[in-house]
């Protein structure tokens, strides 16, 4: 039972593109663990229309390469598919440019996944644009059974820079934790959620999972020792390291953008304080000095800034600082409750998480002129992390009063709740491109 | 500190070995090759290391663990008013009980544990614990008790004592647990 999709079909003109409205079908007949559910809300949207008619091969394939190209597109919230009905093709057929526009696309990807004698899997891709009836290249992706979603996830990579001139993030992986009865697991999943594998099984709660720059390690909060110590994981070999276990609470880890050094939250002095630690060990360096709590420090992508979150000022607070410490710079004035700072690749951008009424909710602020926005309209959100082209915010929220994981566009127009390993979820963070 | 701490690591690596990808011309537009060997211009890589550098090794932890005995008929548990980390008078006894035999037997040692509600954000609410952690280690601190017999921790959010979303719940769960080892 493989991702079950559920977008309904657009049927609308082209001209009718920014009045696409959410458009949805029931999740109560998909399997629990197969839940793909894009939502589409807001208006005066442009989506691009876009033609992706199954692929040839793929009712005989492991995974419906086509639908998975589908729903990352969907989630960027920079495409919408049209119908494709009754339009067959693959990478090797002349575009039929005239049914394409009649339908309302923009462009077509067409393809086809072939078994191999090897046991592997050619798929392949052809991208047209309708407009001017010309062909814009293709790929070819063999790979094993268990990769091929991956190869979709790069297919709609290829689609998405092609067409937009940005780089796409949907084979990036994201970590998140689950909690079930009382086991903890720490997953490495693809950006949708789904193809979850384990990196950590665990009695006690793990939180605060932070990718390190190359992707290849994750370091978090453990509780396997009966009090928060931060290790770091390599992901592809489990092989863990303690990087600090100080007297009292150890958290908040998060990496330096060139991955030489951490920051994170210790009490080994009394309080909780932010601290520099460096990747190979050694002695921590404080960087807050104040009897408050300092905590949730981060990197700003170009290293110059340390953000963190104090309640220096009697509630907390987002803070900025040098990366070697000294006086902070209050970054947040609205509200009394501030906290979980991220900050986009780009540098425009800060996504957090500050309570209005009793209700937590996501902002993003520019930078640049210091304007927040809240961009949901759920109360329960938490710990936001950004796509590595920072066009979108992954974050955990409450939905029917379960914990899911969410993506939302900076204009909080397309939200999509991700699949994911069953139980609680929580703590996700979104790892960077990798080679 | 008697627990037993065993690391199952099960190396299950699917390595995927890519030979060189077909060159199958598709027409006359060209097709990157995103096989082994051949990586495209987008940067992506091979397909031997994206297969490799995707793999995931589980990691499994067992925790046994034990609480040694402390004070007999000293609660060990102290609970405090919402975004309070003031030891309330009623309290105070029980502190009281704990210092005198940690004075008295010096060789014994405590994790006092801090913990909050479940409302707010899991980071902050790990320094908020912490703060309540490091109030009652202050109280035991003033009653004689030397450092390095106590370590305050925090839990956070992570272990209420009670589920739920009650205003009973979010009380029994704002609290520190004195826990000897």
């Amino acid at each position: 039972m493989i991702n079950e999709f559920s977008i309904a079909n657009i049927q609308r003109r082209r001209a009718l593109k920014a009045l696409s409205l959410a458009t949805l079908s029931s999740l109560s007949t998909l399997p629990a663990l197969a839940q793909f559910r894009v939502e589409v809300s807001g208006i005066g949207m442009t989506q691009l229309p876009i033609g992706l008619p199954t692929f040839k091969g793929e009712a005989q394939a492991p995974q419906k390469i086509s639908t998975i190209v589908k729903a990352d597109l969907e989630r960027s919230g920079m495409f919408r598919s049209v119908d494709a009905a009754g339009l067959l093709a693959d990478e090797t057929t002349q575009l039929d440019a005239s049914a394409w526009r009649q339908r309302g696309a923009d462009s077509v990807a067409t393809g086809s996944i072939t078994p191999l004698a090897d046991g592997r899997f050619d798929v392949r891709v052809r991208l047209w644009d309708v407009v001017r009836s010309q062909d814009l290249g293709g790929q070819s992706h063999v790979v094993s059974a268990a990769d091929l979603r991956l190869a979709a996830h790069r297919v709609a990579d290829f689609i998405y820079e092609k067409i937009t001139g940005e780089k796409g993030i949907f084979a990036t992986r994201i970590a998140y934790v689950t909690k079930t009865a009382q086991r903890f697991n720490l997953w490495v999943a693809d950006s949708d959620g789904e193809n979850a594998q384990s990196a950590l099984t665990s009695p006690e709660p793990i939180i605060s999972p932070s990718w390190s720059p190359t992707g290849a390690q994750l370091a978090y909060v453990s509780f396997e020792s009966r009090k928060p110590v931060i290790y770091a994981h390599d992901v592809s070999t489990g092989k863990r390291r303690l990087l600090a276990n100080f007297k009292g609470s150890n958290s908040a880890p998060a990496w330096s953008p060139d991955g030489r050094q951490l920051v994170a939250t210790l009490s080994r002095d009394g309080g909780s304080q932010i601290f520099a630690i460096d990747v190979n060990g050694g002695e921590p360096r404080r960087l807050t000095q104040s009897s408050s709590i300092d905590t949730e420090p981060t990197y700003s992508p170009d290293g110059k800034s340390i953000y963190f979150v104090s309640d220096r000022g009697g509630a907390p607070q987002i803070y900025k600082m040098a990366p070697s410490g000294g006086s902070p710079q209050r970054v947040t004035f609205t509200g009394s409750y501030n906290i979980s700072p991220a900050l986009s690749h780009d540098g425009r951008w800060m996504a957090y998480i500050s309570r209005v009424g009793g209700a937590f909710k996501l902002h993003l602020m520019e930078l640049a002129n210091g304007v927040s926005t809240a961009i949901t309209d759920t109360s329960a959100d938490e710990n936001p992390s950004f796509s590595p082209n920072s066009r979108l915010v992954l974050y955990a929220t409450q939905q029917q009063g379960r914990e899911a994981l969410m993506t939302t566009t900076l204009d909080g127009k397309i939200k999509a709740r991700l699949s994911g390993a069953s139980g609680d979820i929580r703590e996700p963070d979104w790892g960077p491109f990798q080679r | 500190m008697k627990r037993i701490l065993s690391i199952l690591s099960v190396l299950t690596l699917s390595f995927v070995l890519a030979a060189c990808g077909s060159s199958v011309k598709l027409s006359d537009v060209p097709v990157e090759d995103r096989s082994a060997g051949a990586a495209g211009a987008g940067g992506a890589a091979g397909a031997d290391s994206q297969a490799s550098g995707r793999g995931v090794a589980p990691v499994e932890i067992s925790t046994t663990d034990t609480t040694a005995a402390g004070p007999v008929g000293a609660a060990r548990v102290i609970y405090f008013d919402y975004d309070s980390f003031t030891i309330k008078p009623e309290f105070q006894g029980a502190i009281e009980v704990h210092a005198r035999f940690l004075t008295t037997n010096k060789n014994r040692k405590i994790a006092i544990e801090g913990h909050t509600d479940e409302r707010g954000g899991r980071e902050y609410n790990l320094a908020l614990g912490q703060k309540r952690s490091e109030a009652v280690r202050r109280s035991l601190s003033l009653l004689g008790v030397a450092e390095t017999q106590v370590e305050a921790v925090s839990f956070g959010e992570e272990k209420p004592s009670m589920s739920g979303a009650t205003e009973d719940a979010f009380a029994k769960n704002r609290r520190a647990e004195i826990n000897y080892r």
